[in-house]
C-alpha cells in the first residue's frame, strides 16, 4: 500500500516547526506504524537527510515511551492501543496521515515528535509511593486483600505514563495520570496511612507544572491505551476534599 | 590470573547469613560522604539506587530512557518466583535452589543460586508493602501460577504485567528518594565509558542525549544495572534501546565477561513476518500453563489449524517430554520447535512457527476463565497479528530473549574491576546456562534490594577516608577524549548504509551460527564474517546529524559498534566450549535422541574472558564450578 505522511518537523525546542509531506510506496499492511517510520527514516538517511526523531522503546505497548497524535487522535484510531501496537492494516491505500507530537504546555517538544514528559516523574516523586524502606516489610499475607480490591487497584496501577491523556485534553490536564496513582494507593491497605498527605502533595505538584484543570470532558479515558477510567478522577477529587476537610489547621 | 569468587565458608544455607553477620558497615555520618553512581533504572538499578538513598549515601541514577519507569523490566509479563510455599505443594528454598541449578544445567555457583532462592521470600513481602497489586484468591491471599521446569506453583503475578508492577514499585521507591534529594536523577543520559583511577572504578563519562553534551561524574563506586544484550540479534523480544554498551565498555576497561554465548532463545514469541520487522513480541510463558503446542503431522500442511483433526497433530513437547509436557524449560522447548521447523513441519506463511492451542483449555474451563488469566495477552496477540486466539491457535516461534552471560562477578556482585558492581541481567551469575521462567525479575530485584546493599557497604567501608573524587583527574580527561573521538569517527564516515542495516546483518549471522544450535565450522565462519562486517561498518556506515544535538542514529551507532565485538566474543565462547549445556547447544555434542550432552569432566567451569585489545584474540580464564551440596546429573524432563 502507499501512504502520504504529513509529519511535524521541529529542529529543537526553540525552533519553529512545520509539517513536511513524505510519500511511502509498497508498504506491507502487516507492518507496524513505527516500522513504517523506520522505513521512512531508512530512506531519509540514505538520501542524506535527517531522520524523523520519535520516542519508542519496548514496542509492545507497556513502556509508555511511544506516542504521537495520528490524524488528531492520541495513539491513532484503535481503542486501547499504543502507537507501537498500531498496524498499517488500520489505514487504507493512499491515505494521508497527519503525525504530530503529544503537544501540551507541560510537554515541551524536544525535537520532531519527541516531547519532555518529566513532569510526570515529578508528580510521582511528590507522593506517588508508599513510604516504606527496603527491609521493613512484614510478611506478604499479614494483610489479606480481597480479589476484587486487588483487581480494582490493578486497574488504576496499569497506567503506562505515556501522556496520551494530557495530549488529548483540551485543557492539557494531567488529572487522569495523577488520579490513577492516587486511586491505586488509596484502595490498598498499604497505601492508606498516607493517603491524605499524598493527594494534597500530588495535586499541588500537578498544579505547579504547566498542566491545565480537568473540566470533565472525559476525552482522556477515550484515548487511554490502558483504559484507565475517569472514575479515578472522581476518586481523586473525593480524596482531595476529604484531606482538605480533615487537614490539621 | 586466578578468579576469586569469594564464596563464604560454611554450610550452604548459612553462607549468606554468615556473610551478613561479618560484612563491614558504614556509619550513617560517613555515608553522606560517599558517592555512588548507578547506571540503569530497571528493577535492579531502581531498587539499589532507592535502597542506598534510604541509607544515606549520595546517589546519582542514570538511564537512557526519558523516565526511569520505562526501563525494560517493565515488559516482563508472567511473574516472579518465590519459595513461599503458599500452595502447600512441597516448595522450599532448597527445592527452588535445586530447580534453578538444574534448570541452568549445573553451570552456576551453588552459593549464588541458593542465596537468590533464600532472598525470594523477602521480595514478595517488599513488593506487597510497596503496593504491588499481585493476583489474589477470593479469600484475600496471594495466588500463584506455574512456570516451566518445575513441579510446584511458585510464581506470583500481576495479570500479564508483573514486570510493570514490580518496576513501578521500585521506580516509586526511587522517586521518593529523588523527592527527598537523596538521589539525583539523570534521565536521557547514556554511559559511554567507565573511569578507572589507580585500578578502581571511580566514575563515568555520560552523554546527555537531549543536548549531546558529554559530562563527567565521579564516585566511590559505580554500579551497572544495565540489563542484557540479547538485542544483539536485532530481532528479539527486547526493547529497541536495550544494549550491551555499558558492560562492554566496562569490559574494555578491565572487567571480565563471563559465558557471553549463553543467550536464551524464548520459545513463545511471535514469528517474523517480513524484513521490515523491528522486534518479535513475547507471549508470556505462563500461556503454556493452559496452551498446548503442536505442529501438523503432515509435512507442508495446507489446511487451516482448526480443520486438522486431533490424530493428525503432533504435540511434540508432550510426546518427547511427558513428565513436563508443554511446561518443559525454555531451552528445550525452543530447540524442540526448531527441530520440527527445520524438519519441514513449520506453519504460517513463512513456515517458521508452531501452534499454541487453547481450544482444550477453553472447552474445559470456559472462555471467561481463560480471559481472566491471559486476557491482555490475547488482546495483544490480536492487535499485532489481527487473529483471534480464542477461535484459532496462536502462531509462535523462538526468539532471542535473555542473556545468562554478562559481566563476571564474585559473590559480592563485584566485577573483576575493583569498585565496579554488576547487578541483574548485566551480570552472569545465577541462571547458569539456561534461566527458568520468572527468575529474571527475581534476580534483578534481590540483587538490588537485598544483596548489593550489604556488599556495597562492605566495599565502601574502606573508602570513608578517601574524600571526594575529582573529575579533573587525568583519567577523566582521557576517557572523555576517547568518547569524543569515537563520536567524531562515526560522524565522519558518511558512507552509504544505515546503522540498522549493519545491526540486522549482524543479527542474522548470530541467529544462523551462534543461536539455538552451533557448530565449530559455523562459529569459525561467523568470526570471520563479523570482522568483515565490522570493517565495512567503519568504512561505509552513514550516521546523520551532529554530535551536539539530540541524535538517535549516533546513539545506535555506538551500540552497534560494541555489538560487533560482543558478537565476536560470543562466538569464541561458544567455540571453546566443546559440550552442550542449557542454551548452548553444540551440534557435535548431543545424545542419540538429540538432547544436550554435557561434559562435566572437562567443562565444569565458568568461562571468563579478558579483553586483550583491538584485533587481539580474547583470553580465557576458567573459574571451576564446585558442587558440594548436589552432584550434577543428566538433566532430564522426560
Amino acid at each position: 500500500m502507499d501512504l502520504h505522511l504529513k509529519i511535524w518537523r521541529q529542529k529543537d525546542s526553540d525552533a519553529a516547526g512545520k509539517l513536511v509531506t513524505y510519500t511511502l510506496t509498497d508498504l506491507n499492511p502487516h507492518m507496524s506504524f513505527l516500522e513504517m517510520l523506520d522505513t521512512l527514516n531508512e530512506q531519509l538517511i540514505t538520501h542524506g537527510d535527517e531522520p524523523v526523531e520519535f520516542d519508542h522503546d519496548c514496542r509492545e505497548g507497556i513502556c509508555g515511551q511511544c506516542g504521537m497524535m495520528i490524524n488528531g487522535i492520541a495513539h491513532g484510531p484503535l481503542k486501547h492501543t499504543t502507537t507501537c501496537q498500531l498496524h498499517l492494516r488500520s489505514f487504507k491505500d493512499n491515505d494521508t496521515i497527519l503525525i504530530e507530537p503529544f503537544r501540551s504546555a507541560a510537554f515541551q517538544v524536544k525535537k520532531d515528535l519527541k516531547v519532555d514528559r518529566s513532569a510526570f516523574d515529578r508528580i510521582i516523586s511528590s507522593g506517588g509511593f508508599v513510604s516504606i524502606n527496603t527491609g521493613q516489610a512484614p510478611d506478604a499475607t499479614v494483610i489479606p486483600i480481597s480479589h476484587e480490591l486487588a483487581e480494582s487497584a490493578f486497574d488504576s496501577a496499569a497506567c503506562i505514563g505515556c501522556g496520551a491523556c494530557v495530549a488529548t485534553c483540551k485543557n492539557g490536564s494531567a488529572a487522569l495520570f495523577t488520579s490513577a496513582k492516587i486511586t491505586h494507593m488509596a484502595l490498598l491497605p498499604q497505601g492508606k496511612e498516607e493517603r491524605s498527605e499524598r493527594v494534597l502533595n500530588m495535586v499541588k505538584q500537578m498544579d505547579l507544572e504547566s498542566f491545565g484543570h480537568c473540566t470533565n470532558t472525559e476525552a482522556c479515558e477515550v484515548e487511554c491505551p490502558q483504559g484507565i477510567s475517569v472514575l479515578n478522577i472522581a476518586r481523586m477529587n473525593f480524596e482531595y476534599n476529604k484531606a482538605l476537610f480533615f487537614k490539621k489547621k | 590470573m586466578t578468579l576469586n569468587s569469594k564464596i563464604p565458608d560454611g554450610p550452604l544455607d548459612q553462607k549468606w547469613t554468615r556473610y551478613k553477620k561479618t560484612a563491614k558497615l558504614v556509619n550513617p555520618a560517613n555515608r553522606k560522604k560517599l558517592d555512588v553512581i548507578v547506571i540503569g533504572t530497571g528493577l535492579a538499578g531502581s531498587s539499589i539506587a532507592a535502597s542506598l538513598g534510604e541509607m544515606g549515601y549520595q546517589v546519582k541514577s542514570f538511564c537512557f530512557q526519558d523516565s526511569p519507569r520505562r526501563a525494560h523490566s517493565v515488559a516482563a509479563q508472567g511473574g516472579v518466583n518465590a519459595a513461599k510455599n503458599y500452595k502447600n505443594d512441597g516448595d522450599s528454598v532448597y527445592r527452588m535452589f535445586v530447580d534453578t541449578l538444574k534448570g541452568g544445567d549445573f553451570r552456576a555457583r551453588e552459593a549464588n543460586v541458593y542465596r537468590m532462592a533464600e532472598c525470594s521470600l523477602n521480595l514478595i513481602d517488599q513488593a506487597v508493602a510497596q503496593g504491588v497489586p499481585f493476583g489474589r484468591e477470593y479469600g484475600g491471599y496471594l495466588n500463584n501460577r506455574s512456570f516451566g521446569g518445575v513441579h510446584v506453583s511458585r510464581t506470583f503475578y500481576a495479570r500479564g504485567q508483573t514486570g510493570q508492577q514490580l518496576l513501578l514499585g521500585a521506580y516509586q521507591a526511587l522517586m521518593r528518594q529523588v523527592g527527598k534529594g537523596a538521589v539525583q536523577l539523570f534521565s536521557r543520559h547514556e554511559m559511554l565509558d567507565i573511569v578507572v583511577i589507580d585500578g578502581k572504578a571511580r566514575g563515568v563519562i555520560v552523554r546527555n542525549l537531549d543536548t549531546g553534551e558529554l559530562e563527567r561524574h565521579a564516585a566511590h563506586t559505580v554500579i551497572l544495572a544495565t540489563g542484557g544484550y540479547g538485542k544483539i540479534y536485532y530481532l528479539s523480544t527486547l526493547a529497541m534501546g536495550c544494549n550491551g554498551s555499558a558492560i562492554w565498555r566496562a569490559h574494555k576497561k578491565g572487567a571480565l565477561m563471563a559465558s557471553p554465548s549463553w543467550i536464551q532463545i524464548h520459545p513463545t514469541s511471535l514469528p517474523q513476518s517480513g524484513d521490515y520487522q523491528s522486534k518479535l513480541t513475547l507471549m508470556s510463558e505462563s500461556l503454556r500453563n493452559d496452551g498446548r503446542i503442536w505442529v501438523p503431522l503432515k509435512e507442508d500442511e495446507k489446511r487451516e489449524p482448526n480443520a486438522i483433526p486431533e490424530e493428525e497433530r503432533d504435540y511434540y513437547l508432550e510426546r518427547r517430554y511427558p513428565a513436563f509436557g508443554n511446561l518443559a524449560p525454555r531451552d528445550i522447548s525452543s530447540r524442540a520447535a526448531k527441530e520440527r521447523i527445520d524438519a519441514g513441519f513449520g506453519i504460517g506463511p513463512l513456515k517458521n512457527a508452531v501452534y499454541l492451542d487453547f481450544a482444550k483449555a477453553i472447552r474445559e474451563q470456559g472462555k471467561q476463565k481463560i480471559q481472566e488469566k491471559y486476557g491482555n495477552l490475547f488482546d495483544m496477540y490480536e492487535k499485532i497479528t489481527g487473529y483471534d486466539a480464542y477461535k484459532e491457535p496462536m502462531m509462535i516461534s523462538p526468539s532471542a530473549h535473555f542473556s545468562m552471560g554478562g559481566l563476571w562477578i564474585d559473590y559480592e556482585l563485584m566485577t573483576s574491576l575493583p569498585g565496579l558492581f554488576a547487578l541483574g541481567e548485566a551480570n552472569f551469575a545465577d541462571h547458569g546456562a539456561n534461566r527458568l521462567g520468572a527468575n529474571s525479575l527475581l534476580q534483578a530485584s534481590v540483587d538490588g534490594y537485598f544483596i548489593a546493599p550489604y556488599t556495597i557497604a562492605n566495599y565502601l567501608a574502606n573508602d570513608i577516608h578517601t574524600g571526594k573524587i575529582s573529575t579533573d583527574h587525568i583519567e577523566f580527561e582521557r576517557a572523555e577524549v576517547g568518547v569524543r573521538a569515537q563520536i567524531d569517527r562515526f560522524l565522519k564516515i558518511k558512507g552509504s548504509k544505515t546503522v540498522d542495516y549493519f545491526h540486522k546483518t549482524l543479527g542474522k549471522i548470530l541467529y544462523d551460527y551462534c543461536g539455538l544450535a552451533r557448530n565449530e565450522k559455523g562459529l569459525r565462519y561467523a568470526i570471520v564474517e563479523i570482522n568483515r562486517l565490522k570493517q565495512e561498518f567503519y568504512k561505509d556506515v552513514i550516521v546523520s546529524g551532529e554530535a551536539n544535538t539530540l541524535n538517535t542514529e549516533l546513539e545506535k551507532a555506538g551500540r552497534v559498534a560494541d555489538y560487533f565485538e560482543i558478537g565476536e566474543l560470543m562466538c569464541y565462547d561458544a567455540l571453546t566450549r566443546n559440550e552442550s549445556c542449557g542454551a548452548h547447544f553444540r551440534e557435535e555434542y548431543q545424545t542419540a535422541d538429540g538432547e544436550a550432552l554435557r561434559n562435566d569432566a572437562e567443562y565444569q567451569f565458568i568461562s571468563a574472558w579478558a579483553w586483550k585489545g583491538e584485533g587481539q584474540e580474547p583470553e580465557l580464564i576458567r573459574e571451576p564450578l564446585i558442587f558440594e551440596e548436589i552432584q550434577p546429573t543428566v538433566r532430564s524432563y522426560k
